[in-house]
């Protein structure tokens, strides 16, 4: 199979992830939209890989989950006490900076 | 020898520092240390006198350096003197009058209790002018000339409890100001362009330099010699300023230091000979000066404001001479010096005659004071003839040779200011002898003044009339002594050359014209003031004896063009600065405020308008490379 269609995927899932942080209010979900947006590169680099035949590309995709994993151990911690301060976990609520 | 020329100013400089810092035990002998230490300067310009006159003519200028004042590379100034037969002229001037008025002084302000400070003064004015007269460069010279400016500024507000004394004496400071002005100008134009401002060299080097820049210098040497000689335009103080005490007015604004334009133009002869244009100037100050003075001398009624009105022409004759050139240098110096000792001596007179008359000013109110004041009539009677130019007087023989050299100057020129010279002279004559009726002759018109006292005319102490009396002498002899072998053109020739010029008309001629012409002046003043009684109060008089009275309405001419013109101008410069600069600045700054606060409303707060702003730059920072790449 061409590894050109795994670039194709790679790039719906990000556009995906990308309308996601956009355009949803659910701090979960735009949470889950940047993790998608993560994975799409991760396979974006891993396609890559195989494409260029080194492994730099999958060392990446490695580091990448790591960041990840401590991404997701920060937001949703922040989440969590953001709800519990304002009982809601729409971002546009959490709009202090504004004057 | 030249280590003496500094004890010419130390004296008089000590007395002001001793006077004026010593307080009040000082009181009791102030006066007599003052004038002590201004005869001891008059000593020792007589000793260097006759040390200068056992030298050859070539060999006669001192000098003396002191120190070094503004040591820099590139500009040197030093304290240094010199003493050339010029400089010796002014010195024996100064410090002769000074210490006769010094003495005359002592009488004068008996009863006053600031007298130890008026001393003081005195002392700082003899020293300070000392120094402008010896300084061997541009910039002591500037040391002195703001010294006698400081001097004439405090003791014309000496009786600075009156208002109008105190207003006097600074209008007298601003009106300097502006001439001196022209000088640090005129210095800074000569450092320039010589690269220093020492007579020696800067006087050389006038050969070489262009026209156009000698012209410039000539001419701010010039407004300098307006505002300190009292010359139109910058005239308007002399006449307040004999709201001073008269000994003031005869020391510093008749005889040495209004005289102080004289000699800086006459000492930057160089520079005016080679610069025609800046002669022709200070011809037509002169003569308009001289007729100006002359016109107001003839109105006014104060005694001391018709000899200030005159001492203002007789200047006025000096100038007209000194920018004659090398035609007229001398005779305005030798003018200078018959004028110091005959108008210092009926400027004491005229004290005399107040001091008798519980400080009346107004001639009016005199009349028929021979009687009373004998030996102030003489002396006032030999200064007079001496200025109206009676044959074989001071006056005489310097103004004379004024109108002869105003002759020489050729073409049509010569004759238009021998006609003003003349014209001149028989102005003088006309308001001199008005004068000297109005005090001496005819019926007396004394009144009680405010407080009911009648006045008892008597002739002043022995302090006040012993200098009247000498400096008659030199009125009498001055003229005479300095002109029989052209003494003082010899004397004075290897410093300010001389030229004969070519006369069109025979100097016999020219002293008949002028003999002619003072008669004609005593003679319609008789008429008018000696044939019938002078009425006690002045009437109307026609528009031009109103406006003489006025002084020529120099102050309404001085309101209405510097002052209204100075506001208008300020106004509309604040009216630019508020609308122009800063609107501009408003305006910069409201710009700025409104954008800022349409660009704030970006900063909404969402965290999607952050993402997307993240997103569309990294799309385009991305587009961008790809097409870069593309081509």
């Amino acid at each position: 199979m061409n590894p050109v269609n795994y670039l194709y995927l790679a790039a719906l899932l990000f556009t995906i992830g990308a309308a996601g942080v956009l355009i949803r209010r659910n701090a979960i979900v735009v949470f889950m939209c940047v993790e998608l947006m993560l994975n799409a590169c991760n396979l974006a680099f891993v396609t890559f890989s195989r494409m260029h035949g080194n492994l730099d590309g999958q060392i990446i995709a490695f580091f990448t989950m790591v960041v990840a994993a401590a991404e997701v151990v920060v937001g949703l911690a922040i989440i969590v006490s953001l709800f519990r301060s304002r009982h809601s976990a729409s971002v546009d609520d959490a709009s202090l900076m504004k004057l | 020898m030249e280590n003496l020329i500094a004890l010419l100013v130390a004296a008089p400089l000590l007395g002001a520092v001793v006077l004026l810092c010593g307080g009040r035990r000082l009181d009791r002998v102030g006066h007599w240390l003052g004038t002590a230490l201004a005869g001891a300067s008059f000593v020792v310009a007589v000793v260097l006198f006759t040390d200068m006159l056992g030298r050859s003519a070539d060999d006669r200028a001192l000098h003396q350096k002191l120190f070094s004042w503004i040591p820099v590379e590139g500009f040197q100034a030093d304290v240094a003197f010199q003493l050339d037969q010029l400089s010796m002229t002014f010195v024996l001037l100064i410090t002769s009058v000074g210490t006769l008025i010094h003495i005359y002084s002592i009488g004068y302000m008996e009863h006053d209790e600031r007298r130890r400070r008026f001393f003081g003064y005195l002392n700082l004015f003899v020293a300070a002018m000392l120094i402008l007269v010896i300084a061997d460069n541009y910039l002591l010279l500037y040391v002195g000339w703001e010294g006698v400016g400081l001097a004439s500024y405090l003791l014309i507000g000496f009786w600075q409890h009156k208002p109008s004394a105190a207003t006097a004496a600074k209008k007298a400071f601003l009106v300097n100001r502006v001439g001196d002005m022209g000088l640090s100008i005129a210095i800074m134009l000569m450092f320039t362009t010589f690269g220093t401002f020492a007579f020696g060299p800067v006087l050389e080097a006038t050969g070489e330099t262009s026209e156009g820049k000698l012209t410039a210098i000539g001419l701010m040497l010039l407004l300098a010699a307006c505002g300190k000689s009292a010359q139109v335009p910058l005239q308007s103080w002399l006449g307040d300023a004999m709201e001073g005490p008269t000994p003031v007015s005869a020391l510093i604004h008749a005889a040495t230091m209004v005289t102080a334009g004289v000699y800086l133009i006459v000492r930057s002869g160089a520079i005016f000979n080679g610069a025609p244009d800046a002669q022709l100037v200070v011809v037509v100050v002169g003569a308009v000066t001289l007729l100006f003075g002359a016109i107001v001398g003839c109105a006014k009624d104060d005694i001391k404001k018709a000899l200030a009105g005159s001492t203002m022409s007789q200047i006025g004759y000096m100038i007209l001479a000194a920018g004659l050139g090398p035609i007229g240098y001398v005779f305005a110096i030798m003018h200078l010096v018959t004028h110091g000792f005959f108008k210092a001596g009926l400027f004491l007179g005229a004290g005399s005659v107040m001091h008798g008359m519980n400080d009346e000013v107004d001639m009016r109110r005199y009349g028929g004071l021979r009687k009373y004041m004998p030996v102030t009539f003489v002396t006032f009677g030999l200064g007079y003839l001496a200025i109206i130019g009676f044959p074989g007087l001071s006056g005489f023989f310097s103004k004379d040779k004024i109108i002869e050299a105003a002759f020489a100057k050729g073409g049509t020129e010569g004759w238009i200011l021998g006609a003003v010279t003349l014209l001149g002279a028989a102005i003088t004559a006309f308001y001199m002898t008005r004068v000297m009726l109005m005090t001496f002759f005819g019926e007396k018109r004394w009144q009680p003044d405010a407080e009911g006292h009648d006045p008892h005319p008597h002739e002043s102490p022995k302090s006040m009339t012993i200098p009247m009396i000498v400096l008659a002498f030199g009125s009498v002899f001055a003229g005479g002594f300095f002109s029989i072998g052209d003494r003082f053109l010899h004397w004075l020739e290897p410093v300010t050359g001389h030229s004969h010029g070519d006369a069109p008309v025979s100097a016999t001629t020219v002293t008949a014209a002028t003999m002619v012409v003072l008669v004609i002046g005593v003679a319609v003043a008789w008429v008018m003031y000696g044939r019938k009684a002078v009425p006690a109060v002045a009437p109307r008089g026609s528009l031009l004896t109103r406006a003489a009275r006025r002084d020529l309405l120099q102050d309404d001419f001085n309101h209405v063009v510097l002052v209204r013109g100075g506001e208008h101008l300020t106004r509309s410069l604040v009216y630019v600065d508020h609308s122009l600069v800063d609107g501009v600045v408003n305006g910069t700054a409201a710009s700025m405020g409104g954008l800022s606060g349409r660009l704030r409303k970006l900063q909404n707060g969402y965290a999607r308008t952050y993402a997307v702003s993240m997103f569309g730059g990294t799309a385009v920072l991305i587009a961008a490379t790809l097409l870069m790449r593309a081509v």
